[in-house]
């Protein structure tokens, strides 16, 4: 087990570090969580309750979210602080399939207009909520609503060369624009109150373990694939242009790439992650309002990225699941005091831990084997022998 | 009505000259590198180049040719503006007024930074910009003469030849034992050298090296001189100096750049003889 936790570890300074093993222990925790809760009598001791499965893949849902940050701000620099929108994004679309799905089960029975609509005395379904009463429609939507949005978006702003505090003001902009458009009733996606009263997903009953289960598993398959993805991105001459356009982006113009290109992609990328998350976070917390667009919630998932250790990718998945685990606790005891909390461990982080809990190992290794280790040794060392070779 | 109407053909014209059967659409033509026409042996055209920023003339009607192959010197006070002219040349500053040309068919202003990097002109910039948080080798893998495309860079692998092209560059450089160090790790001479290596990897015709020698020690500045001159005749090098005795050990032909225009041209020894010349280094040390 220490060989394993090392080895993921182990190669901090390459983009990545090994994400394999890592994998491995994601998923068989969560495929043994799943058998606890289905085969062990509730009131065991080895019981894991529906509830804890719930709030365990919501917590995948937003370590995802971190891995899309990750990769946009850890690897080519760019401080998104809008992500959230993406995220939100996604989960309005599938929010309106399961919308869709309740049919005439809602308060007011209508078979075609979901309860907010008939509410408003709408008479018909707004153009854009056709057709995603149709599952692969809706996630094709999950998919192009939030890429294209990031694309036009990442094309105006990089083409433009904006870059640094300007760009993270103007992605906050964007979800806060977002966030009052979907709070008006006007736009037709249930204003204040969001989508919710989700009845069943592919006709599967959202409420069943087995659904839950099932929504969870999915989750954390998605999320391994996003990261073996994304290892695989950022191991290729891809990923190197990517790190050679953070640490210096004319340098890498001079030497003939189109940053600006690389740059959209891999924010489109991003938010198509960002996006699928949100849409797994749907059916699992059973609504979706304006709320998740607010700024405070794309600034928060930068905490966690911080707190894990930004550039690593495991970093942004474990910075997200402890953090978040903390806000569960914390929110119990004190709730109001929990955004308090959130700064001081910004603060703290960004002080003594700048690479995060990904880099603490790293430095705990370093101090219990010396001042130098034995790397940075060989390091000077050739260092060395260069410097009487040309002298 | 009326008006109507005339939008309505407006807008079919310009849809049958989009949807022109005899023309391809420019974002389907293949990117060619265009191959520069060196035919009247000069590689490089500057003429009547202006820049001023907020009134500040940084390029006064500058003119300058470089012949195909050639070793040149730039020099000139600080200020002159020596970045400046590289700044437009390669793309990141377009002039008020002029013209560059590379070859006498290609021209320079209309390109954006990559497109004239794939031309074949690299440069090297005055502070050393190397990519620190990667190795030697990954710096140099970076800036291959490759398919710089999203897409074909994703999936690109390293072939025996490109490998064997980097150790080449390696070698020329003297950074063998250094390439899986970062290049953040290597000294300050180390870093210039693998940035003039990054510049070699892709073949250029025209390399544009900016004070390489600032902040050598001596030795590093003999081996700079070596290595630049090597450089020359299968390429064509611009280097701009302060270092006066650095010049002088390789120069052919010096040109000295005075408030944004050219002052003198020629061998170091009748540099050192213009009156202008001499005036101007006299007055500013006055
Ligand atoms: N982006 C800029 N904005 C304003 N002034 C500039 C800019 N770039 C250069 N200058 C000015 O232009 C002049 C020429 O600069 P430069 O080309 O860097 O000189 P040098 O010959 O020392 O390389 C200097 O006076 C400098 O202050
Ligand atoms: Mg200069």
């Amino acid at each position: 087990m220490s060989s394993l936790i090392s080895s993921i570890f182990a190669n901090r300074g390459q983009p990545g570090g090994r994400v394999m093993p890592f994998v491995m222990i994601l998923l068989v925790a969560t495929v043994l969580a799943s058998c606890l809760n289905l085969f062990t009598p509730e009131g065991s001791a080895l019981h894991v309750s529906t509830y804890t499965i719930t709030l365990l893949g919501k917590y995948l849902c937003y370590a995802m979210l971190a891995l899309a940050v990750d990769v946009i701000w850890g690897y080519c620099g760019i401080l998104s602080l809008g992500h959230g929108a993406f995220f939100a994004l996604g989960g309005y679309a599938m929010g309106m399939y399961l919308m869709r799905q309740i049919g005439d089960r809602g308060v007011y029975g209508n078979p075609i207009l979901p309860d907010f609509m008939v509410f408003l005395d709408w008479q018909e379904l707004p153009w854009f909520w056709l057709g995603m009463d149709q599952f692969w429609f809706a996630m094709i939507m999950v998919i192009l609503v939030p890429g294209i949005l990031a694309y036009v978006f990442g094309f105006l702003a990089f083409r433009s060369r904006v870059t640094g505090v300007y760009l993270s003001i103007m992605t906050q902009a964007l979800t806060y624009a977002l966030m009052l458009a979907f709070f008006r009733n006007e736009m037709g996606f249930g204003g204040n109150n969001g989508l919710t009263d989700f009845k069943d997903i592919l006709g599967f009953d959202l409420q069943s373990d087995t659904t839950r289960i099932v929504l969870f598993l999915i989750t954390a398959a998605l999320l391994s694939v996003a990261l073996v993805t994304s290892h695989w991105i950022m191991n290729s001459r891809m990923g190197k242009v990517i790190l050679a356009v953070r640490d210096s982006e004319s340098r890498a113009r001079f030497i003939g790439y189109k940053t600006e290109t690389y740059k959209v992609w891999l924010f489109v990328y991003s938010a198509v992650i960002a996006a699928v998350a949100g849409a797994l976070y749907v059916p699992q917390v059973g609504i979706i309002n304006p709320g998740e667009f607010s700024p405070i919630n794309s600034i928060e998932v930068v905490i966690w990225v911080a707190v894990g250790g930004r550039g690593t990718l495991i970093g942004a998945v474990v910075g997200a699941l402890l953090v978040n685990y903390a806000k569960t606790r914390f929110t119990a005891i004190l709730p109001e005091g929990w955004l308090f909390m959130l700064g001081a461990l910004f603060v703290l982080v960004t002080l003594y831990l700048p690479k995060g809990l990904m880099g603490l190992y790293g430095q705990l290794k370093d101090k219990f084997s010396g001042p130098s280790g034995p790397s940075s040794a060989n390091d000077r060392k050739t260092s060395d022998t260069a410097e009487g070779a040309s002298a | 009505m009326n008006m109507i109407e005339e939008r309505v053909s407006k807008a079919r014209e310009q849809a049958s000259e989009f949807f022109r059967p005899d023309q391809v659409w420019p974002f389907l033509v293949p990117d060619q590198p265009q191959q520069v026409d060196v035919s009247k042996q000069v590689l490089l055209y500057v003429e009547g180049l202006n820049l001023s920023f907020d009134g500040f003339k940084a390029l006064n009607d500058l003119n300058l040719y470089i012949n195909d192959g050639e070793l040149r010197c730039l020099i000139g006070a600080n200020g002159a503006g020596k970045t400046t002219l590289m700044d437009v040349i390669t793309g990141k500053t377009q002039p008020d007024s002029g013209t560059v040309y590379f070859g006498s068919n290609i021209n320079l202003l209309d390109r954006s930074e990559d497109e004239i990097a794939q031309l074949g002109i690299g440069r090297k910039f005055q502070k050393p910009t190397v990519f620190e948080a990667q190795t030697v080798f990954d710096n140099l893998e970076l800036s291959l003469k490759s398919n710089k495309g999203v897409i074909p860079t994703l999936l690109a692998r390293l072939s025996p030849t490109e490998i064997q092209r980097i150790d080449e560059v390696l070698n020329i450089i003297g950074l063998q034992e250094q390439r899986f160090m970062l290049a953040g790790a290597l000294s300050h001479g180390q870093k210039q050298w693998l940035e003039i290596g990054m510049l070699l990897m892709a073949d250029p015709r025209l390399l544009l090296v900016d004070e390489p020698v600032a902040g050598m020690t001596p030795q590093e500045t003999e081996r700079t001189a070596e290595l630049l001159q090597s450089l020359a005749g299968e390429r064509t090098v611009i280097v701009v100096e302060h270092d006066m005795e650095f010049v002088r050990s390789i120069a052919r032909t010096v040109t000295v750049l005075h408030q944004g225009s050219v002052l003198a041209e020629g061998t170091m020894d009748q540099i050192q003889a213009n009156k202008d010349v001499i005036e101007v280094y006299l007055g500013e040390d006055a």
